[in-house]
């Protein structure tokens, strides 16, 4: 299958309309519960706008469909963000984003597999979807079956022992069919990540580990879309990695500018503010 | 270590005649046969012969197939047999996600590495997702003397209290051999407590018509002075111990419970009713959160309160040494069964 032959390629919605339009669904879901990691998911907009309408392939009306691409959400408290998409994808309706976080909502705070369409597993003990990922991709390669699978994963998962060893494993099972995207937007619940335990040189690491490795800036759309590419095109006989430093809270600027980002609090007034911002920036 | 033996640390000790040695049992080693006949490696004989029929069972381990018998696997259809290495916690994530995609996967390790160290990764990569990961664990409770590195006494506590899981520890060759299948059948979570190389069959001679039956206690043994209630390797000493009971005119009945969770309450409470029987539990773990305390809390509820003993180990990380000297000290061998019933009648 070629890149364009992916249905949701096909779409002539610019992909950084498509980031807009996650990062402004985020932020109304962040409005309806006075809270929400919204610094990440304003952060990772760009690298979901490319995973779900330029990389994956998909049917937004069969969400289990066998062929699909995998992307599992290992952070689970990014759920806001990967609603978001799953949201502008038409896997989850979008009258149903002021439920988020209610109770018997399928959009819980934490991402969680048996809640909501299109989540493929249930995240947030941290350092476990890379390992679901290895396995996925081991036994897709039992099936025969050409999909891939993505992890999307943070740099504070990095600290994590499970990742190191899942990431060896990925390798030495030669699993050419598992991308692996981290997120490193230096920000994690007690300060900046590199400070907390630092995963720098990381390109290194992983590369010293097998697997094929990409940094770019993650908040650069043409950058991560030819990155997403190029992992998913390369001839490497193993796994892949993208490295993608963010921005926490990109796109409003006066959130982007505080100091502890982790878990931004924004005042009741805010919100609305902070949509006005995004407004003045709006795509064509 | 116990306090009393780490007081003894700097105490020299005397070398025993070479006659009256007992070697530590050997991490590899089989259960004792203890006069019984024995199957080699039940487990992995039967998870080929289950395989064969079934393309979606594969086998998983973490550096321990040779001491999990998963290698009789391994060695026959090789290319169901996956070695992870020695990283348990990509042992069950990888299984988690073979499961997600169809699969049957049987995970094993010691008891000890599954439930300390992996335990997260069953929880929630595998069971609150209620995937079908079979987790299969050699050295159960006290079956090595390496000391409490490789000793799990308390693996049966730590996974009653998972939501999902279904847990099996089997007596003998008998039960494992039947269990793999069930294990298979019932779509979900389980983990299991093996015993691997030449194990004795133990439950069909003393019930020629035997067979396992997931979340089902049977009686092996009638008796009418005292009900022995145990699982694993107990059973078998619950029998030897009431056939020695016998020659004494103690008449002692054995319910073997297997199948810890979920347990068979309405076989236990109606076992425990009759005939003012003293009650007696019998596991080879600690007494903390085990069979003993699921089958007391099964009677209270039931409004069911016989005379009630616990036979199990101690609330203490276990001594090193050779396997019959501490199944002696911790009260799991037959005489110990033998002397602490009769202290009880």
């Amino acid at each position: 299958m070629t890149v364009d032959d992916r249905a949701p390629a096909r779409s002539n919605v610019s992909l950084a309309r498509r980031a807009w339009n996650i990062r402004r669904k985020a932020l109304l879901m962040g409005e309806v519960q006075g809270q929400g990691y919204i610094g990440q998911a304003l952060g990772i907009a760009d690298v979901l706008a490319a995973s779900y309408f330029h990389a994956l392939d998909y049917r937004a009306d069969e969400p289990e469909w066998e062929g699909r691409d995998r992307f599992l959400l290992s952070i689970g408290h990014y759920a806001i963000a990967l609603y978001a998409v799953l949201m502008e994808a038409g896997i989850l309706p979008e009258e149903e984003l002021e439920t988020y976080g209610m109770d018997d909502s399928r959009m819980p705070m934490s991402g969680m597999a048996s809640y909501t369409p299109g989540m493929e597993i249930t995240g947030g003990s941290l350092g476990h979807g890379l390992g679901i990922a290895v396995g996925m991709g081991m036994g897709l390669k039992r099936k025969k079956n050409p999909a891939f699978i993505y992890n999307l994963m943070s740099d504070g998962e990095l600290g994590e022992g499970s990742t190191w060893e899942a990431a060896m494993s990925g390798a030495h099972h030669k699993l050419d069919n598992l991308i692996c995207l981290v997120d490193f937007n230096d920000q994690q619940a007690d300060g900046k990540s590199t400070e907390m335990l630092c995963s720098e040189p990381l390109g290194d690491k992983w590369e010293a580990f097998g697997w094929f490795t990409q940094r770019v800036d993650g908040n650069d759309l043409d950058a991560v879309v030819a990155a997403m590419d190029a992992a998913r095109n390369s001839d490497h006989n193993g796994p892949r990695v993208i490295i993608f430093d963010t921005t926490m809270c990109k796109g409003v600027p006066f959130l982007e500018a505080r100091e502890i980002t982790h878990f931004v609090r924004v005042d009741a007034d805010e919100w609305g503010k902070a949509l006005d911002v995004l407004e003045e920036g709006k795509p064509a | 270590m116990t306090m009393a033996s780490m007081a003894r640390k700097y105490e020299a000790r005397k070398v025993t005649p070479k006659e009256e040695r007992q070697a530590t049992s050997a991490m590899i080693a089989s259960l004792a046969a203890e006069g019984y006949d024995t199957v080699s490696a039940p487990f992995g004989q039967a998870l080929v012969q289950a395989a064969k029929a079934d393309e979606r069972i594969v086998g998983l381990t973490a550096d321990l197939g040779k001491y999990t018998d998963l290698h009789i696997l391994g060695n026959e259809m090789p290319d169901r047999f996956y070695q992870m290495g020695m990283a348990e916690q990509i042992l069950m994530s990888a299984a988690a996600g073979m499961a997600r995609e169809g699969f049957i996967p049987f995970a094993t390790t010691y008891a000890v590495f599954a439930s300390r160290r992996a335990y997260d990764f069953i929880a929630m990569a595998i069971a609150e997702e209620n995937l079908p990961v079979k987790i299969c664990c050699a050295l159960p409770g006290l079956t090595t003397g390496y000391g409490p590195s490789h000793q799990a006494t308390e693996d049966l506590a730590i996974f009653r209290g998972l939501p999902n899981m279904t847990i099996i520890d089997p007596c003998c060759a008998d039960d494992i051999m039947g269990m793999v299948p069930a294990m298979i059948e019932h779509n979900g979570p389980v983990y299991s407590r093996l015993l691997r190389g030449k194990v004795p069959s133990v439950l069909t001679r003393h019930k020629p018509d035997y067979k396992f039956e997931l979340g089902k206690a049977q009686m092996i043994r009638e008796g009418k002075d005292a009900l022995v209630i145990s699982t694993g390797f107990m059973t078998m000493r619950a029998l030897d111990a009431a056939e020695q009971l016998a020659k004494d005119n103690v008449d002692v009945a054995v319910l073997h419970c297997p199948t810890i969770k979920p347990l068979d309450v309405e076989t236990i409470v109606a076992e425990a009713s009759k005939g003012g029987r003293l009650v007696i539990t019998a596991e080879n773990h600690t007494k903390v959160g085990g069979l003993g305390e699921a089958v007391a809390g099964a009677l209270l509820t039931n409004g069911v309160a016989p005379k009630f003993r616990m036979i199990g180990l101690p609330d203490e990380f276990l001594e090193a040494g050779a396997l019959p000297t501490l199944h002696d000290m911790y009260g799991l061998s037959v005489s110990k069964v033998v002397e602490q019933i009769k202290g009880w009648l």
